[in-house]
């Protein structure tokens, strides 16, 4: 059986999943996380060296259409519904630091 | 008029009459609205009611009985949609927080195509935070309660939308299923609930959770009137890429087709998993097949009861990157921060519930190098073992029948400490989604403290026709009482009494 998830472990796939955790929310989590995944891990025991993978119930084929322009949605109704906008498009804050 | 009159027969007699010119959609629109309002304080089935805008197209589908023309096969029939759907200027919230306020800038096809076939929207139904969750606890505008008994849940995730066609206030809702989120709280509530096959309802417009499973389906009180409502809403969408070209078959004569000579396999695997009443109604619903001249089996196929562990792992994964898109730029709620990861992580951390989170951790987790292998792949590999099982099923059977759920609606609260405990709520219904399958629950009888019992019939990809045959003859012989509308009410063992 694999460990159970530590705090620490919370903390890292937090972090990697862009979410801000208290100690409280740490160690609730990990409680919570560690009992599912030893249920899952029921699945780890089944032979299936000879079974492929299945990521989608029916196969898929790329749905290609001809290169002409259609209509599309008015830029200005999606900016509405953004927190901020400015000159057509959206704002966010800055992402790189100033120049040294 | 009262509501009780105007909604008489269920959605299509309310469609013959409005288009007949017998009743008005307006008429109908206004006893539906009444009954929302009164209903909302106890049971909280709605985040949005759009009574204006369900007016304007009632008064639209009147006038176009007026002039002589037709108003659709829906015309009139009050509508509620689960708030994961997108409305056009119609705050669509997933009941998160973090799309509050927000107003999608066009409608799903689903929405679409409704409204071209005359079905009045009256709003936006409640749900767990982005489909997560078996009970509706999880929404952040608090829970819905099951009007059988208000102390209890209607199940989940789309708990609104089946409480709300259970408790009378609308005859047809919509709700999405994953892992069983039309099934489950169909059956927890005494309502019809229909999963259809994989791409054949189109998902634009529908919120993402776990793209490989999510389906569109509709709730109703009777199979009739669920069949017309998917004829309404499947069939191809260029705006879907996983939407079927295939051709959609004539539901309604398939629902009239009988049973005779139709290939039954009762699942044994989940019955000695399900609690007595739950099972028990699966032995009198094969029972009641082979009365009606269906040639009635055992099957054994104990590999379904891994798809629960898949499951957890599968839609997790998928929806940590769905889910990635809540950056706090596009749409929704954004709580400031220096950069824009302090923000993106700030905006997430408060705009997201507990459920969610859990679910984008575990997502992340068997996703992420060293884990990949052992979690995510080895789950893929056991969806093709259930893929296959099902297949060797179908070999000899043309429909599977199961349990909806383990158990009748359980008390509001019961299983929010412990997340494992309600997701083993889905333990039947997560296998059809895994395969791409159509299945439905019929509501068949009552069970422990007079609550309703669903019986779960499973079909092959595009088994839409023998499915419906089979939820036909058991619609036929379900217990009187076993299915709504309630009246809800306050207190007592079992509150709700029938009308």
């Amino acid at each position: 059986m694999n460990e159970p998830l530590s705090k620490d472990a919370v903390a890292h796939i937090a972090r990697l999943a862009r979410l801000e955790l208290g100690e409280a929310e740490l160690s609730r989590f990990a409680g919570q996380l560690s009992a599912v995944l030893e249920h899952v891990e029921a699945i780890q025991r089944l032979d299936t060296a000879e079974v492929p993978p299945t990521s989608h119930p029916f196969e898929l084929v790329n749905v290609l259409r001809d290169d002409e322009r259609s209509a599309c949605l008015p830029r200005e109704a999606v900016l509405a519904a953004a927190p901020a906008a400015q000159d057509g498009r959206f704002r966010v804050p800055r992402i790189l630091g100033e120049a040294p | 008029m009262s509501e009780t009159e105007a909604f008489a027969g269920g959605a299509l007699a309310i469609a013959a009459r409005v288009r007949s010119g017998e009743l008005s959609a307006r008429v109908v629109t206004e006893a539906a609205l009444e009954e929302i309002a009164a209903s909302e304080p106890l049971l909280h089935c709605f985040n949005t009611i759009t009574a204006e805008r369900a007016l304007a197209a009632a008064d639209a589908v009147d006038a176009k009985v007026l002039a002589g023309e037709d108003p659709g096969p829906l015309a009139g029939v009050p509508v509620a949609l689960k708030d994961n759907l997108c409305t056009r200027g119609v705050p669509t919230t997933c009941s998160s927080r973090i799309l509050e306020g927000w107003r999608p800038p066009y409608d799903a096809t689903v929405v679409a195509r409704l409204s071209a076939a005359g079905a009045v929207s009256v709003g936006k139904t409640n749900l767990d935070e982005f489909a997560m969750g078996s009970s509706t606890e999880t929404s952040a505008t608090g829970p819905t309660r099951n009007p059988w008994d208000p102390a209890r849940v209607p199940g989940g995730s789309s708990g609104g939308s089946a409480a709300a066609v259970a408790a009378g206030l609308v005859p047809l809702a919509l709700g999405s299923d994953t892992g069983g989120s039309i099934r489950q709280p169909a059956a927890l509530c005494g309502v019809v609930g229909l999963k259809p096959t994989y791409g054949l309802v189109s998902r634009y417009g529908l919120v993402a959770f776990a793209s490989s499973l999510d389906q569109i389906g509709p709730f109703a009180l009777t199979l009739a009137d669920a069949a017309a409502t998917l004829q309404v809403i499947a069939g191809h969408d260029e705006r879907d890429s996983t939407s079927l070209a295939h051709p959609v078959a004539d539901l309604a004569t398939e629902l009239r087709r009988g049973v005779e000579g139709l290939r039954v396999g009762v699942v044994a695997d989940f019955l000695s998993e399900a609690s007595g009443s739950c099972a028990a109604a699966v032995r009198q619903a094969a029972d009641a097949l082979a009365d009606a001249g269906a040639l009635v089996k055992e099957v054994a196929i104990p590999e379904l009861l891994h798809g629960l562990s898949a499951y957890y792992l599968i839609a997790p994964a998928e929806a940590s990157s769905n889910l990635a898109r809540y950056d706090g730029v596009r749409y929704g709620l954004r709580v400031d921060g220096d950069d824009v990861q302090e923000m993106n992580a700030r905006t997430r951390s408060a705009g997201f519930g507990d459920e969610v989170k859990r679910r984008i951790m575990l997502g992340t987790y068997v996703l992420s190098a060293g884990y990949y292998d052992a979690y995510y792949a080895q789950a893929q590999r056991v969806r093709t073992v259930i893929l296959r099982s099902f297949a060797r099923a179908y070999e000899d059977c043309d429909v599977l029948l199961a349990p909806t759920t383990p158990s009748v609606a359980f008390p509001i609260g019961a299983k929010t400490a412990d997340p494992l405990e309600m997701y083993l709520s889905d333990l039947f219904t997560i296998p059809t989604n895994l395969a791409g399958h159509p299945a439905l629950s019929v509501p068949f009888a009552l069970g422990e403290e007079g609550l309703p019992v669903g019986v779960q019939v499973l079909a092959p990809a595009l088994g839409e026709g023998p499915m419906l045959r089979a939820g036909a003859a058991l619609e036929a012989v379900a217990a009187p009482g076993a299915r709504g509308p309630v009246r809800p009410q306050l207190g007592g063992p079992l509150a709700g009494v029938a009308r």
